[in-house]
């Protein structure tokens, strides 16, 4: 590691990558939201289907992570 | 290869290294020897298996009907994994697997969080070689459930052409549908776990070395800037805590659902 050099590669790879996880995670939780509001009693259904799509959403972003460390 | 970016470059000192690949690799704690392979991960992980082992087995002991604390605490998390995880996603005939879930959700759960136990400091499960055979465990499980329900080609066939699809579906779905089976859910349950381990581990290690670094600097600016960053590791650590948990239990969930999906590829 050569504390010099400076690209910019690494970190646009990342930002592109952030975005569509961004707007999937923010539709995710949105859904969440508003069907916990419309009825609390389906908190304890709902949060694990929100745990799991956020896994899997994030998933792509941190893909694109590694890739911006390589 | 790797991208380092320079932070307040103009200082005429050597400047901040910023953390990178290179704060995963530990020396061998035994150079020159027979085990010259024993890091401080490795110890790591072996110290986080003693432990599970340890926890279930002293709570497990004293089978007291009006538990203590102990013991709640170990029944807790069994029956958080039994019933959230196991019966409610495998539904019939769950508890052959439940011990399996349960010591793969603790085992993730110790060794993530030693991620930000002092003295320990690192996520045992960033390298990528270790939750790849966690990975490989999971898959090795439900492809071993689907074979023994319907044979080696009868499961293969089930999952590449499941019935009730138009037929030129097929050439389009099957490649995809093997590929996910065999390659990807595996390797995605792996990288999802070292990829925020890993993730974690850098910001904790930026916030925590840069606020030393900028504490410990002539540059006044910079000195009274600190605090924020010294605040932020300490915001993301607590951060880190809840990641790391919710981490094991994603992993424990999906192949939850993928030994259900094994199940039921008979009907």
């Amino acid at each position: 590691m050569d504390p010099q050099k400076f690209t910019l590669a690494g970190p646009l790879v990342y930002a592109i990558a952030a975005v569509g996880p961004g707007i999937g995670i923010g539709l995710i939780f949105a859904a969440y939201v508003s069907g916990v509001a419309r009825q609390p009693e389906a908190n304890n259904i709902l949060r694990p289907i929100a745990f799991l799509g956020f896994a899997l959403v994030e998933i792509l972003a941190l893909i694109g992570l590694v890739f911006a460390f390589l | 290869m790797s991208s380092t970016i320079v932070a307040m470059a103009h200082t005429a000192d050597p400047g901040f290294v910023p953390p990178g690949i290179g704060d995963f690799k530990y020396p061998p704690i035994f150079p020159g020897t027979a085990v010259e392979w024993v890091t401080k991960p490795l110890l790591a992980s072996v110290l986080a298996a003693v432990l599970v082992f340890v926890f279930f087995t002293v709570g497990a002991r004293k089978r007291a009907l009006v538990p203590g604390r102990f013991q709640f605490a170990v029944e807790s998390t069994y029956t958080f994994i039994r019933n959230g995880v196991a019966r409610d996603v495998i539904g019939h005939g769950f508890e052959k697997y439940v011990p399996f879930l349960v010591t793969v959700f603790a085992f993730i759960a110790v060794n993530n969080l030693f991620g930000i136990i002092p003295l320990i400091q690192f996520p045992t499960l960033a390298r990528f070689g270790f939750p790849l055979m966690l990975a490989i465990c999971s898959w090795l499980v439900y492809l071993g459930i689907g074979i023994r329900r319907a044979g080696f080609f009868g499961y293969f066939k089930s999952v590449m052409f499941p019935p009730g699809l138009p037929v030129f579906i097929y050439p389009l779905l099957a490649p995809i549908e093997l590929l996910q089976v065999l390659v990807v859910r595996p390797f995605s349950l792996a990288l999802r776990l070292t990829a925020n381990m890993f993730a974690g581990h850098i910001l904790l290690l930026l916030f925590t070395l840069g606020g030393t670094y900028m504490l410990t600097n002539e540059n006044l600016v910079l000195k009274v800037l600190a605090p924020f960053s010294l605040a932020g590791a300490i915001g993301l650590t607590s951060f880190e805590a809840f990641i790391e948990v919710l981490q094991a239990y994603i992993f424990t969930l999906l192949t939850a659902l993928y030994i259900a999906e094994a199940m039921s590829e008979e009907h």
